[in-house]
């Protein structure tokens, strides 16, 4: 092939090119376009050309050209090999022995819950186990009310609050709460445990910061989780150590952009049962310019004169608290969440908070219950008093009697977490497992005596992420919650039967392989 | 050339919203999401006209809330005696939360008629009204930067407190959120969180508010309005005050009490609850179900309980809030796929399967495909069958949250599984909520047993939360006892049935009026789509002139365009009020130009004579009629007279 007949080919297919380019509509003023610029101007024309070109590589290139870096190419046989090789684990590993035990032990109480509830075996016995501090769950005047509502309203609200569900009864236990906390505003979620688990991250997103104390409970750590915040922990109820972590944030993010920052952390602690030092807290947060968020979920209707919990034991105006969470459910006999403090903070929850938007209103039967129970504290602040009478009566049976457990609680609290006295443990070196396991054996001896106990519940806390650092560690406790609707008597026998049966685990042959502490 | 060409593809398969709506949103989908535009502020000004626990329900007559043209067809529920007073205000509130059924062959069985499901037709609207949708928020965005220009100089301080840095504190929101809060979602904010008292069933009654500084805050007028409800999940209309399963709520309170006040393992554990677990697993046919006091949480706190760090969650783009929340508390690596499009989920599968886990290669431990039964915001059933033949070639397990479906769905109300004629034992976890269709509130999971005792251990949920309370757990109890048939036999069937029927009566109707709807034939949520964010509020207040309350939602809870207005369907409603929504909007379509359908998703004229579904083809083959689609607008009239009879046949 010489030269000419390429250039005579070459010539052609132009010619062709030529032809099918101008059977396409709008070429013509291409054409003109490009040769009267050409005329005029060429380096244009080229510069045109390689901004159009730019310009369909930006269109064609993938949105995301980042992710495909580590990408291996495989063909569609060896994809099928893949896919026919790769086993899954089973979706849930089989439950442990220790588990399935655990579950066959789960009381089960037939009829109603009370201060002596009967079980599934058939036996009455005095139930320490239950929330139930002021046995408002056999309160005819709510009920009578419960059931009024019922008779109105019907049980569910169907809807999420945002869609026709928000109705004046939820509107009165907001106002109800509101009033009661002494706080502008308040907002009612359908469950206690999602509630701060959906607060945090309204408020708390990528790039804030959230200071935590080590031991706050699991549903505190899941909204911290799901928020994305940068978190720093402080020691647990050390507001020394508190202080040096927020001045160290402060100090870091000085001449940064202003960012939100938090100081969560809770009344009395699930996990422990210990007190914060709110007036405390409230000077640091003013100090550092931290907004609070305080879980009040164990000590709303328990602490203070008239149960409005911690700002009210210890004095404090509760506007400065920005947040203050609760839980509906607990003492109060009803259901569902609350978080109160101002105003904007509230009608910003509406909005975006997820477990308030996306999830169902709380029945108006549970709604209006939580009103009256509120109103019966209010009104009848002595329930309170004859419960903290128990508990002291109860306190005494266990903590400075028994050689074997100590309570870590505070004093007003009436859920007293038990935990095994460290030089116990030291001496026995009891790991984490066997201090849960003679636990549970005390749990059932207990109740083999007639009284209805628990252990506290670790596994989901112990099993965070930011516990593994092993700085903190939850302790194995036992739970004993106190009710008012028991006599004094039924109190000191139950405090002896549990101490009886802490000694009797404790002092069994096979549990006490080692020596005995020194008494 | 060819890459002129190439350039010219490329831009109608750009999706028409996508690239814009990027632009308005500097957040991640989860935020979005979150902050949804469905969801409201109330400015409540603790105001004396609130009643207590037990207000007067307010006698509005039903004739009142009926539009007048309808009330010639009125069905006569004749009495053979003229009731007293006392007798017809109890029938008439008895009919206020779960109206007659007018004929009984105002029924239908819902089920899959067999073979894969196929996507519904999703119509699109004239190039005009997107180009008009757009231009709108592009206004709205403009004048609001505008405004907030101004107002952060010389505006009143009170009004912007969240979002400007003061005394040392950052603002406590975004500016995006906060902009769109005040600029966008202010203007609708009176169709939100519309408060309501008593029973949320055939009607709801709202407490009338009206606001004198544009939405910013509401002033109770102290006046009632009952309304015919197609905004609550009622699905069964077991939103009742009285009733079977009142009655036996209301023995129950008297019996057990306001509640357990424990979580579940220390001692909230009743022989009350063991029975609604046994009874709720026999239902959707596994061996063994929990249940929780929340729908939410039984998402959040189930997903971190089945997977964890190695582990992939396929997660439709669509999926609930809590799904989502759920995933990202499970530690495992979240992938989403498009909206029930299964080739794209198999493309996801071979991928994932043949690349393992990012960066390691490692294979993934466990793979879990999570999916809804019943979408609420489109109307959109999954395709079980197309996800079940995937899993039987790729070994994943599946998670099939059935919020919506349970009980709205197959011929025993049995869920996603019932209507699709599939073995519950193929889908590996089946989740779902109490609140909708039982008119109760929690959630369940159900399970092989093995699977079930695992998670009772495990999930955080189980250990931590509140245990349901007696009340809620009776009415569960009584309402799957209804529709099982051993309480009140005959009833929970009737219920069923009627809801399929209003489901498709009205589905069809709107289609043959003109609108475009999304969804499948046999869902009880209706999307209409608006489009125009303008209209949404038009919409909700048009609708509540004729005493009808509705959903409307928007972006950021669907894409930027495609506003919308949602109608829940009832079993408590009856053909009388599926009439009285099509007039009402007949009427709005014309005032609002919503009827814009080009009658490619349905709504065609009836066959003649003679011409069945099968020989369509040759008809139209002979007739010159392929492909020719005429845009539906039907006359209401017609659209009444022929909906009962064609209901029952396959929807065209
Ligand atoms: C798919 C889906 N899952 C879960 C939920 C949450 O249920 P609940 O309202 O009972 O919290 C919803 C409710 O809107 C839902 O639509």
């Amino acid at each position: 092939m010489d030269l000419h007949e390429v250039q005579s080919h070459l010539h052609e297919w132009l010619q062709e090119a030529a032809v099918a380019f101008q059977k396409v509509p709008g070429s013509a003023v291409l054409i003109r376009y490009v040769r009267s610029s050409y005329q005029n101007d060429p380096v244009r024309s080229a510069i045109e050309l390689v901004l159009f070109i730019f310009f369909i590589r930006y269109l064609l290139s993938p949105s995301y050209s980042t992710s495909k870096q580590n990408y291996v190419k495989f063909t569609e046989a060896e994809i099928d090999e893949l896919v026919e090789e790769w086993t899954p684990e089973p979706l849930v590993a089989a439950p442990t022995a220790q588990a399935e035990a655990d579950l066959e032990k789960v009381p089960v109480i037939v009829g109603p819950t009370g201060p002596k509830s009967r079980l599934a075996n058939g036996k009455t016995v005095t139930n320490l186990a239950s929330y139930n501090f002021y046995n408002f769950n056999a309160n005819e005047q709510i009920k009578e009310k419960a059931i009024q509502t019922l008779r109105v309203y019907g049980v569910g609200p169907c809807g999420p609050p945002n869609f026709y569900a928000t109705q004046d009864v939820h509107m009165k236990l907001e106002a109800d709460i509101a009033s009661y906390l002494g706080t502008e505003g308040c907002i009612i979620y359908a469950h206690a445990f999602s509630t701060i688990t959906s607060v945090i991250p309204t408020f708390c997103k990528r790039g804030d910061i959230i200071v935590a104390d080590r031991g706050v409970n699991y549903s505190i750590r899941r909204g911290i989780e799901v928020s994305r915040s940068t978190i720093k922990w402080y020691n647990h109820n050390d507001l020394e150590d508190l202080e040096r972590v927020m001045r160290k944030i402060v100090q870091e993010q000085a001449g940064k952009k202003l960012t939100r920052r938090f100081i969560v952390t809770e009344g009395l602690f699930e996990m422990t049962g210990d007190m914060n030092d709110l007036p405390k807290l409230l000077e640091l947060k003013e100090k550092y310019k931290f907004r609070i968020i305080l879980d009040e979920s164990s000590s709303f209707g328990v602490l203070g004169r008239t149960g409005r919990g911690l700002t009210e034991a210890q004095n404090v105006d509760p506007t400065q608290v920005d947040m203050i969470v609760g839980s509906l459910a607990g003492p109060l006999c009803a259901g569902g969440g609350f978080c109160a403090g101002s105003r904007a903070m509230v009608e910003h929850q509406r909005i975006t908070s997820t477990a308030y938007t996306f999830s169902a209103a709380l029945p108006a039967m549970l709604a209006v219950t939580a009103s009256e129970s509120l109103n019966l504290l209010q009104s009848n602040p002595e329930i309170l008093q004859q419960c903290r009478e128990n508990i002291r009566l109860m306190r005494a049976q266990l903590d400075p009697r028994s050689d074997w457990v100590t309570c870590t609680s505070a004093p007003e609290n009436p859920v007293m977490i038990l935990v095994l006295k460290p030089e116990v443990v030291k001496a026995r070196r009891l790991s984490i497992e066997d201090q849960e396991r003679l636990l549970q054996e005390c749990v059932d001896e207990a109740l083999a005596n007639g009284v209805l106990i628990t252990k506290l519940k670790c596994a989901p806390v112990s099993n965070h992420t930011s516990i593994k650092d092993g700085v903190w560690t939850v302790t194995p406790a036992l739970k004993v919650c106190v009710s008012s609707g028991l006599s004094k008597k039924d109190v000191e026998k139950a405090g002896v039967t549990i101490r009886h049966a802490v000694t009797k685990v404790m002092t069994r042959k096979t549990n006490n392989k080692l020596n005995l502490p020194a008494a | 050339m060819p890459q002129s060409e190439k350039a010219g593809e490329r831009r109608p398969s750009q999706s028409k919203g996508n690239r814009l709506a990027g632009f308005f949103s500097s957040k991640s989908k989860e935020q979005q999401a979150a902050s949804a535009l469905q969801t409201s502020q109330l400015h409540q000004t603790p105001s004396p006209l609130v009643p207590g626990p037990s207000p007067p329900l307010p006698t509005i007559s039903l004739s009142a809330a009926t539009t007048g043209e309808l009330q010639s067809d009125e069905a006569p529920t004749t009495l053979f005696e003229p009731p007293s007073a006392d007798e017809a205000r109890s029938q008439e509130r008895r009919d206020a939360e779960f109206g007659p059924l007018l004929s009984r062959s105002h029924l239908y069985v819902s089920a899959h008629k067999g073979g894969s499901l196929d996507p519904p037709i999703e119509d699109e609207p004239p190039y005009y009204y997107v180009l008009t949708t757009y231009l709108s928020y592009l206004f709205l965005i403009f004048f609001g930067h505008a405004k907030d220009f101004f107002a952060k100089r010389f505006g009143a301080k009170k009004n912007y407190q969240t979002f400007t840095a003061s005394n040392g504190f950052a603002p406590l929101c975004d500016d995006f959120d906060s902009f769109y809060i005040r600029r966008l979602k202010m203007r609708l904010d009176d169709c939100f969180a519309r408060p309501t008292t008593g029973v949320p069933g055939r009607y709801v009654t709202l407490i009338d508010r009206k606001s004198e500084n544009y939405n910013r805050s509401y002033k109770f007028t102290g006046t009632y309005t009952q309304t015919l409800n197609v905004s609550s999940y009622n699905y069964l209309g077991f939103a009742q005050s009285e009733g079977p399963c009142a009655d036996a709520v209301e023995e129950c309170v008297r019996k057990y009490g306001l509640s357990f006040a424990s979580p579940r393992l220390d001692s909230g554990t009743s022989d009350l609850v063991q029975e609604v677990e046994r009874e709720v697993a026999q239902f959707v046919g596994k061996p063994a179900a929990m249940v929780f006091s929340m729908g939410f949480v039984t998402n959040s706190g189930t997903f971190p309980a089945l997977v964890s760090k190695g582990c992939l969650i396929l997660s439709d783009e669509l999926n609930h809030a809590s799904i989502r929340v759920g995933a990202r508390l499970s530690g495992a690596v979240i992938r989403s796929f498009k909206h029930n499009n299964m080739a794209d989920l198999e493309e996801k599968l071979r991928e994932a399967i043949s690349q393992g886990q990012p960066r390691t290669h490692r294979p993934w431990k466990k793979i879990l495909v999570a999916v809804e039964g019943l979408y609420s915001m489109e109307g959109t059933l999954v395709d079980l069958p197309g996800i079940l033949a995937l899993k039987k070639k790729y070994k994943f397990f599946l998670y099939v949250d059935e919020a919506h479906s349970i009980g709205a769905l197959g011929p025993r109300g049995r869920g996603v599984c019932d209507y699709f004629g599939i073995d519950p034992a193929e889908v590996d976890i089946l989740m779902g909520t109490l609140t909708k269709s039982f008119g109760a509130n929690g959630g369940y999971v159900a399970a092989e047993k093995h699977i079930i005792d695992g998670l009772r251990m495990t999930n955080a949920a189980m250990l931590l939360g509140e245990s349901p309370t007696p009340s809620v757990l009776m009415q569960i109890l009584a309402a799957l006892r209804v529709i099982t048939g051993e309480m009140a036999p005959g009833q929970g069937e009737e219920r069923l049935q009627r809801l399929a029927f209003n489901s498709r009566y009205l589905r069809l109707g709107l289609k043959r009026l003109g609108f475009i709807v999304y969804g499948h034939d046999d869902s009880p949520i209706i999307p209409i789509l608006l489009y125009n964010p303008g209209k949404m509020s038009a919409f909700s207040h048009e609708m509540l002139k004729r005493k009808i309350s509705v959903v409307i939602v928007g972006y950021p809870a669907t894409p930027l365009i495609t506003s919308r207005v949602r109608l829940c369907i009832s079993a408590a409603h009856n053909k009388e009020d599926m009439d009285r929504i099509l007039t009402a909007c007949d009427e709005i379509g014309d005032i609002l130009q919503l009827k814009f359908s080009t009658g490619i998703a349905g709504g065609q004229e009836p066959l003649p004579e003679g011409v069945t579904a099968d020989t369509e083809k040759e008809w139209r083959r002979a007739n010159g009629l392929e492909g020719v689609v005429k845009p539906p607008r039907w006359r209401l009239e017609d659209v009444i007279a022929r909906g009962v009879q064609d209901t029952k046949e396959p929807l065209r």
